[in-house]
C-alpha cells in the first residue's frame, strides 16, 4: 500500500444556499491516477478548486502527505506541490508559452534559463511545445500542453486535470494519456475529471464518485465496468446504449452544392463543400474544433454571408428553394432551426439575465396577442413543459438562465428549439460538458426528432457518440469535406484520421 | 514658416504634463483599471503642490526660500494628494468592486472641484487683485535649467532649456517601459490586466498589483499637474487653467498603444498639435478656421484608434480585462 498524498476529511463548501460539497472524505495515493466521476453540478470542480487554493472550504480539513494544511491561495497550493489544469485554460493570450509558464514565480526574470528547464521537462515526459509562440496562435491541444508544463515547472507532485480531453481529438488524447503514464511512472499523483467512461477505463487506477456534492464511493478501475460506474454516478440503473433505429422514409431535405464561405478577413472558412442532409436521418459532423462547423451551420441558418454555392431546402411536395441570400427570419419560419451551443454556452440563443419563460419567448415574440402586446402565457407553459420533460433543475421558471448549471442551460436551449417542430434541426456541441445522464436525454430527444421525420444535423466532439448516434458522418478538415462515411459501419480510427487529413474522399 | 527653435521647446513644455498623465494612466490600465479620474488626479496633484508651496512661502514671508525645501515641500504634497486619489479609486473599484467608469468620472468631477475650491480659497487668503496665485519664487526653482543651456544656441533651447521635472518625466516613461517589458513585476502586471483569473491561479496577488499600479499611476499623473503649475505656468494657479489636458492624456494612452516609450514622442507631438494654432502664419484669409486646429489631437487619436482596430494585432489592443473588476469566487 503506497502512501496517501492527499486526503479530504469532512470537507464542505456552500455557495449561498447551494451546497456544492458536503462532508467529502476522499484519499488520493502517491503515484496513482484517480478518476473523479460525477454528473454536472456534483461538485467535482469545486472540490478540486479547494485543493488548488481557489476556494476555501467552509468546514473540514485537507491533509497533504499526512499533514493538515489550510490551503489559502493558489500560491500556497503550488508551494505544497499541487497544480491544477483548469477546464477553461488560465493563460494570458498575448504572452508567449514561456512567459505563461514562468508567470507568478519569484526572483529575477531570466527567460533563457527558464526555457532550458522547460525543455528538460518536455524531453522527460514527451511534450512538444514552441516556447516563443503566442497563446492566441495556439490550438487547444497546444494550450493544454502549456498548462500542464506550467504545473510541472513548479515541481508539482499532485496534478489535477479538469476535463482535459473535452476538446482533443482521439490522437491528441492518446498523446496526453502517454504523458500522464510517464508522469505516473515518475511517482506523481494525478486526479482527472472526465465524463468519458472509456477514458476512465483507459487511464485511471481508481475511480471516485461524487453525487450532489457528496462522496458516494470508490472502485478499482480494473475490477469494474462502465455500467457500474454510471449506476453509481447517477444513483439508479441507466441504459448506456444509444438506440439507433434504421432511418425510414429518407429523402433529401437540405442539399448543399459547392458552398464557400469567407470570414471578414477574407479567409476561407468553408471551401467548396457539397453534401445532402436527409429527412429522417441524423447527419453527424466531425472535425477538430474551428474547422468550419460553426460557419457551415450558420450559413444554412442565413447568419453568415455565402461567397458562392447553393443551399437548397426541399420540402415535401414543393419545389426546392435556394436559401442563400435569404433573411434568417424567413429561413427560420420555413422550419430551419439552429440550436447552437457555442463555447460559452450562453453566447448565442439564450439571454443570461432573462428567466426561462422569457427565453422561450425569444422564439415566439412575433406571434404575440396583438401587434402591440406580447403573449406571455404560451411561453410560460412551454417553459414549464420543458422543465418537466427534460428534468431541468431550477428553482422555478422565473430563475435567470445565468444561475442554472451548464447542463440545464443546454436542456432549455435544445428544448425550446425542438418545441418549434423544426423540419431541420441543427445542434452544435449540444452535450458539451454535460454529464452522462443529461447527454442521454439529449440523444433521446434527437432520435425522437429523427423518427418524426426531421433532418437532424449534429455537430459533436465525442467521436464515440457521433459513431453511435449518426446515420452518416460528414468529416470536415480545415473547411473542406475530407470524407462522408456511413455511421454504423465505420470506426473511430477512420474518422479520426479523416479529421486531420485534407481533401481525399474516403 | 514656423520658427522651429521657438516652437519645439513650447511643444515639449506642453507635452510634459501629457507625458506624466499618459504614463500614469498606462501603468494603471496595465493592471486592468480604467481610471477615468486622471484629469481630477492631475488637478489634485497640481493644487496640492500649490497649497504646500503657498504656506511655505507664507511662513518665510519675504525671507529667502531654502532651495531644497522649496522643491521638496510641493513635491511631497503633490505626491501625497494624488496618492490619496489613487487610494480612493482603488478602494472603491478593487475592494468594493464599484463600476470603474462611474467611479472614474466621479473622481474627475471631485478632483476638479477640489482644485477649484482650494485654489479659490487661497486666492481669497492671499487677497490678490487678480483671480490667481503667483508662486514665482518657488517656480523659479522648478523651472531652473542647466546654467550653460543658454550658451548653446538652438541645441540648448531644444534639449536643455527645461526644469528638472521635464527630464524626470522622460526617465519615468523609459523606466516604466523597461519594467513592463523586461522584469517579472512587469510580466505579472500585464498578466493581471490581461486575465486576472489567470494571474490569480498563478499565485499573483491581483489586489495588491491593482492597488499599487493604480496608486503609482496616480502619483505619476499628479506630477503632471505639478509640472504644469510650477514650471509651465510659472507658478501661477488660476482656476480651470489646466483645462482638458487630463482627457488628452487618456486619449494619448490609446494613441501610444499602451507603450510609455512611444508616449515620450507622442506627448510632444500632441503638445505641438495642441498649440499649433498659435504658431500659424498670421494675416491669411479665414483666420477664424484657426479654431479647427485645436481639434487636431483628438482627430489624430480617432485615426489611430481606427488604424489599430483595423490591423487588429493582439499586442496593440487594450489589456483584455480593462474596465472590469475581479472577484475570485464569482461563478
Amino acid at each position: 500500500m503506497s502512501k496517501i498524498a492527499v486526503s479530504f476529511k469532512g470537507v464542505t463548501k456552500t455557495f449561498g444556499e447551494v451546497k456544492a460539497n458536503s462532508n467529502v472524505n476522499l484519499d488520493i495515493k502517491q503515484g496513482e491516477i484517480l478518476s473523479l466521476l460525477g454528473e454536472n453540478g456534483s461538485g467535482k470542480t469545486t472540490l478540486m478548486n479547494m485543493l488548488a487554493g481557489i476556494y476555501y472550504p467552509d468546514a473540514g480539513q485537507i491533509y497533504i502527505n499526512g499533514k493538515p494544511e489550510n490551503i489559502s491561495s493558489p500560491k500556497h497550493a503550488f508551494d505544497l506541490g499541487i497544480g491544477m489544469v483548469h477546464q477553461h485554460f488560465k493563460l494570458v493570450d498575448v504572452l508567449t508559452a514561456a512567459e505563461n509558464i514562468v508567470l507568478g514565480l519569484e526572483g529575477k526574470l531570466n527567460l533563457k534559463e527558464s526555457e532550458k528547464k522547460i525543455r528538460d521537462i518536455c524531453d522527460k515526459y514527451g511534450f512538444e511545445i514552441d516556447l516563443h509562440k503566442k497563446i492566441y496562435d495556439m490550438s487547444v491541444s497546444e494550450k493544454q500542453t502549456v498548462e500542464i508544463v506550467k504545473v510541472l515547472f513548479r515541481d508539482a507532485e499532485i496534478l489535477i486535470l479538469d476535463e482535459p480531453t473535452a476538446v482533443l481529438t482521439p490522437q491528441e488524447t492518446e498523446k496526453l494519456f502517454n504523458v500522464m503514464r510517464n508522469m505516473k511512472a515518475d511517482g506523481k499523483s494525478i486526479i482527472i475529471i472526465t465524463h468519458k467512461l472509456h477514458e476512465v477505463k483507459a487511464i485511471s487506477d481508481r475511480v471516485a464518485v461524487l453525487r450532489k456534492g457528496e462522496f458516494i464511493g470508490e472502485m478499482i478501475t480494473s475490477e469494474s465496468d462502465e455500467q457500474q460506474m454510471t449506476n453509481m454516478m447517477v444513483g439508479r440503473q441507466v441504459s448506456l446504449n444509444i438506440e439507433r433505429k434504421t432511418p425510414v422514409n429518407v429523402k433529401p431535405r437540405i442539399v448543399i452544392e459547392h458552398l464557400t464561405v469567407k470570414d471578414s478577413a477574407g479567409v476561407s472558412k468553408i471551401k467548396d463543400v457539397s453534401f445532402t442532409a436527409n429527412a429522417g436521418e441524423i447527419l453527424g459532423i466531425a472535425g477538430i474544433s474551428g474547422c468550419g462547423q460553426k460557419e457551415l451551420l450558420e450559413s444554412i441558418a442565413g447568419l453568415v454571408k455565402v461567397e458562392s454555392g447553393n443551399i437548397y431546402f426541399c420540402e415535401d411536395g414543393k419545389d426546392k428553394v435556394d436559401l442563400v441570400g435569404k433573411d434568417p427570419e424567413i429561413i427560420n419560419q420555413m422550419g430551419v432551426s439552429l440550436s447552437f451551443v457555442p463555447e460559452d454556452r450562453l453566447g448565442m440563443g439564450l439571454v443570461a439575465n432573462m428567466d426561462i419563460a422569457d427565453n422561450m419567448m425569444l422564439r415566439s415574440f412575433r406571434s404575440g396577442k396583438s401587434h402591440i402586446f406580447t403573449d406571455r402565457k404560451t411561453p410560460r407553459h412551454l417553459a414549464e413543459t420543458v422543465i418537466n420533460e427534460l428534468d431541468v433543475i431550477t428553482p422555478g421558471v422565473e430563475t435567470p438562465v445565468r444561475r442554472l448549471s451548464g447542463g440545464n442551460v443546454q436542456k432549455v436551449l435544445v428544448g425550446r428549439e425542438i418545441a418549434s417542430h423544426p423540419s431541420v434541426l441543427m445542434t452544435a456541441y449540444a452535450v458539451r460538458g454535460l454529464d452522462i445522464n443529461s447527454s442521454y436525454t439529449i440523444y433521446d430527444l434527437l432520435n425522437k426528432q429523427k423518427e418524426a421525420g426531421t433532418a437532424v444535423i449534429y455537430v459533436g466532439e465525442d467521436l464515440d457518440v457521433l459513431l453511435e448516434l449518426s446515420d452518416r458522418i460528414l468529416v470536415l478538415c480545415d473547411g473542406e469535406v475530407s470524407g462522408i462515411v456511413d455511421g454504423p459501419s465505420t470506426d473511430k480510427n477512420t474518422v479520426g484520421l479523416l479529421m486531420t487529413k485534407k481533401g481525399g474522399a474516403a | 514658416m514656423i520658427d522651429l527653435a521657438a516652437f519645439i521647446p513650447r511643444a515639449i513644455q506642453q507635452g510634459i504634463p501629457l507625458m506624466y498623465g499618459s504614463c500614469g494612466e498606462t501603468i494603471t490600465e496595465k493592471s486592468g483599471n480604467l481610471n477615468l479620474g486622471i484629469p481630477g488626479v492631475m488637478y489634485v496633484g497640481g493644487i496640492s503642490g500649490v497649497i504646500g508651496s503657498f504656506f511655505y512661502e507664507e511662513s518665510c514671508a519675504g525671507a529667502g526660500l531654502n532651495p531644497f525645501l522649496a522643491i521638496f515641500i510641493p513635491l511631497v504634497c503633490s505626491l501625497v494628494g494624488s496618492l490619496i486619489m489613487g487610494l480612493i479609486y482603488s478602494f472603491l473599484t478593487v475592494t468594493l468592486r464599484s463600476n470603474q467608469n462611474v467611479t472614474g468620472l466621479a473622481m474627475t468631477t471631485f478632483g476638479i472641484g477640489f482644485g477649484n475650491f482650494f485654489g479659490g480659497s487661497l486666492i481669497r487668503i492671499s487677497g490678490a487683485d487678480v483671480p490667481s496665485i503667483a508662486l514665482s519664487e518657488t517656480s523659479s526653482y522648478f523651472s531652473k535649467s542647466l546654467p550653460f543651456a543658454g550658451n548653446l544656441g538652438w541645441f540648448g533651447d531644444i534639449f536643455l532649456s527645461y526644469g528638472f521635472l521635464a527630464y524626470i518625466a522622460i526617465i519615468i516613461s523609459l523606466y516604466t517601459s523597461f519594467v513592463l517589458k523586461y522584469t517579472r513585476t512587469g510580466l505579472h502586471l500585464r498578466a493581471v490586466g490581461e486575465s486576472p483569473a489567470t494571474a490569480d491561479a498563478a499565485g499573483i496577488n491581483v489586489t495588491k498589483y491593482k492597488y499599487v499600479a493604480t496608486c503609482i499611476g496616480c502619483m505619476v499623473a499628479g506630477l503632471g499637474g505639478l509640472y504644469y503649475v510650477m514650471d509651465y505656468a510659472c507658478g501661477v494657479w488660476s482656476n480651470d487653467a489646466f483645462g482638458d489636458r487630463g482627457w488628452l492624456a487618456i486619449a494619448l494612452v490609446i494613441f501610444t498603444i499602451w507603450k510609455p516609450d512611444i508616449g515620450i514622442f507622442s506627448s510632444v507631438l500632441f503638445g505641438g498639435l495642441y498649440i499649433l494654432y498659435l504658431y500659424l502664419p498670421t494675416g491669411m484669409d479665414h483666420m477664424e478656421l484657426k479654431e479647427l486646429y485645436k481639434m487636431i489631437p483628438y482627430v489624430v487619436t480617432l485615426i489611430v484608434l481606427i488604424i489599430t482596430s483595423m490591423r487588429n494585432k493582439r499586442e496593440n489592443q487594450p489589456p483584455a480585462s480593462l474596465g472590469t473588476n475581479y472577484f475570485r469566487e464569482e461563478r
